[in-house]
């Protein structure tokens, strides 16, 4: 059985001349996947074609297996969805209103009160939920739209932009409840966001968008498993060039630059401590280490680079 | 699960059958306007009419009530015939404009103004239901003020006067149903679109009466200055009220149209063209209705 998330298959979406998403083709099976991308890159429109507020142009998408082309009402019982923008109806009560979306999903009305109630709580809004969704603060609102996003027990999970316009400790504690959600491991979410910490927090999986077009894709959990070998020493001795020898017949493969830099990446098994041994032997001194990361900073940087470097 | 262990859980539970989905729009829409005490004691005013026709009809009847007042042979005043059903047709039509200019805008726009719109259609719940479940809300009310009293009204007549009567008049019937469904479907689909479009409660109120209104006014100008009657192209009561003699009388007509819903002598248009107008009308509110709700909207 297909394991993906999310397929996309060629996937076009053009508003009159103009190409949004320009045949991307991807294959997403993480938990928890991020789509990065600066503004405009085509990121809410991904998400809103997935839900089928927009027609493909040409190709298409495959959500938990189901086409979005052929199975639309199938695959929208199957998501919950975050927007970007304030969405609500301000003179109903929070309850009122996470109820009538979960009755909308399809629960029974009341399954959906219950739920409701329960959503409220869970995202920390649970005594203001008799209140009116428009004397609610930014932070509260954006609550309360995660609310109605996980009140019907959805399988995957669109946030967009779930920090935008948050207060740190608002932030904080939003970031919290998606990993917890995550973590609890019954539903993938997609998080959309041009915030690079927000979805290094939060996904294992990043797909990158620029132009419309992927500009990089990468599973992060492995990255960061990558960037445990992967270390940069500045060192001061006069025979570099043996401890370099040295280190390569430990299996480590080196690179050295200027001013005594040295960058190394370490077989598996390889102890650091190792390291330090080999330089005294060498009478080597290391001055500084660092467990060099590529961050997802540096990723997304490289995939911004245009042909010609520039950004 | 008790709410104090805040935590997330999946549903597991029994879903509702697709089909009646859209009926959650209508249930919540009652509840919010039976919060509304305006609306529920209009709403209730708005059968007097039909409760002094129906008053009419008994005293029609019966004759010792006359002779209790000493009015012998007052019944012969007011005649239970086509005017009588166009007139108290007409009556709750007028009424029913008021109402849905009230609650028709209230509906739609306040989706659209909050956004909400993208919340409703992330949802196994399409389009078309939700404009189904925002104008079942309009046509239930308006029905319930226009041809469902007609039609008891009709009927207690017929009940009085005799199955004769009835199978005679059965014209009148079809009449107020179909010229009731036509009346209450256009002020439905224009509320419903003139609110999409503003996105604004009082100033789509305010367009549903610009549309009769003004538009009317408009139409009456043209006619005056050009010397012609094809103005009435914009008064939607004028174009109501032809298809509601045709409706009612056929091609034998011995009236012009019910109050409010009047096609002047002698300024009449060819039948075909009301229908035409009436579904250009109504072609334009679904195009604006099909151009407004969506999931988002899109900038070019």
């Amino acid at each position: 059985m297909d394991s993906s998330v999310i397929e996309l298959d060629g996937l076009e979406v053009r508003f009159g001349n103009r190409a949004i998403l320009k045949k991307l083709k991807a294959s997403l099976t993480g938990r928890s996947i991020g789509l990065l991308g600066p503004n405009g890159a085509g990121k809410s429109t991904l998400l809103n074609t997935l839900l089928g507020f927009h027609k493909p142009s040409s190709g298409t998408a495959r959500i938990l297996g189901r086409d979005i082309r052929t199975h639309a009402r199938e695959v929208r019982s199957l998501i919950g969805y975050m927007p970007e923008n304030d969405s609500f109806i301000a003179s109903m009560s929070g309850v009122r209103f996470v109820r009538l979306m979960a009755e909308l999903a399809g629960l029974p009305r009341e399954h959906a009160l219950e739920r409701a109630h329960e959503a409220f709580f869970y995202v920390g809004l649970g005594e203001v939920r008799y209140r009116a969704l428009g004397t609610y603060s930014l932070g509260m609102k954006q609550s309360a739209k995660l609310a109605q996003a996980i009140a019907h027990g959805p399988k995957l999970l669109f946030l967009d932009e779930p920090t935008n316009g948050l207060d740190p400790p608002a932030r904080t504690r939003m970031i919290q409840l998606i990993q917890e959600i995550r973590d609890r491991g019954d539903l993938h979410l997609i998080l959309s966001s041009h915030l690079l910490r927000d979805v290094e927090e939060c996904c294992d999986q990043v797909l990158i968008l620029k132009d419309g077009n992927i500009a990089a894709f990468c599973n992060l959990e492995e990255e960061r498993r990558a960037n445990r070998r992967f270390l940069e020493i500045e060192t001061r001795g006069s025979n570099n060039g043996d401890f370099l020898d040295a280190m390569e017949k430990l299996g480590c493969e080196t690179a050295q630059g200027a001013q005594g830099r040295i960058k190394l990446i370490m077989p598996d098994g390889l102890e650091v401590r190792r390291l330090y041994e080999v330089a005294a032997a060498q009478n080597v001194q290391i001055r500084r280490l660092n467990h060099k990361r590529d961050s997802l900073e540096d990723i997304f940087l490289k995939a911004m680079e245009a042909p010609d470097g520039r950004l | 699960m008790a709410v104090y262990k805040k935590t997330y859980r999946p549903y597991e539970g029994e879903l509702t059958s697709s089909w009646r989905r859209w009926l959650v729009i209508p249930r919540y829409a009652f509840e919010d306007l039976h919060r509304s005490k305006f609306l529920t004691i209009f709403f209730c005013a708005s059968f007097l009419q039909p409760l002094i026709s129906a008053i009419i009809i008994y005293v029609q009847h019966n004759a010792s009530v006359f002779n209790l007042v000493g009015a012998q042979g007052a019944n012969r005043l007011i005649s239970i015939n086509v005017v009588f059903f166009m007139t108290s047709l007409g009556w709750q039509s007028m009424l029913a404009l008021f109402l849905a200019s009230f609650i028709g805008p209230g509906q739609v726009s306040p989706d659209l103004a909050n956004n909400a719109l993208a919340l409703y259609l992330a949802r196994p719940f399409s389009r078309t239901e939700y404009v189904l479940g925002k104008m079942s809300v309009l046509l239930i009310l308006l029905s319930a003020m226009t041809w469902v009293p007609g039609l008891l009204l009709f009927a207690y007549q017929g009940y009085l006067e005799g199955w004769d009567w009835m199978t005679a008049n059965i014209r009148f019937a079809s009449g107020i149903f179909f010229g009731g469904w036509i009346w209450i479907l256009i002020l439905s689909l224009l509320a419903l679109s003139l609110s999409a479009w503003v996105k604004w409660k009082p100033a789509a109120g305010g367009l549903m009466f610009g549309v009769f209104f003004v538009a009317a006014g408009f139409g009456a100008t043209i006619n005056a200055v050009q010397r012609t009657n094809w103005g009435h192209l914009f008064n939607i009561s004028y174009l109501i009220g032809s298809v509601w003699v045709w409706l009612f009388e056929g091609a034998n007509k011995t009236t012009n149209g019910a109050v409010f819903f009047r096609a002047p002598q002698g300024e009449e248009l060819p039948l075909w063209c009301s229908w035409a107008a009436l579904a250009v009308l109504s072609l334009i509110c679904l195009y604006m209705l099909a151009r407004k709700i969506r999931g988002t909207e899109v900038v070019r």
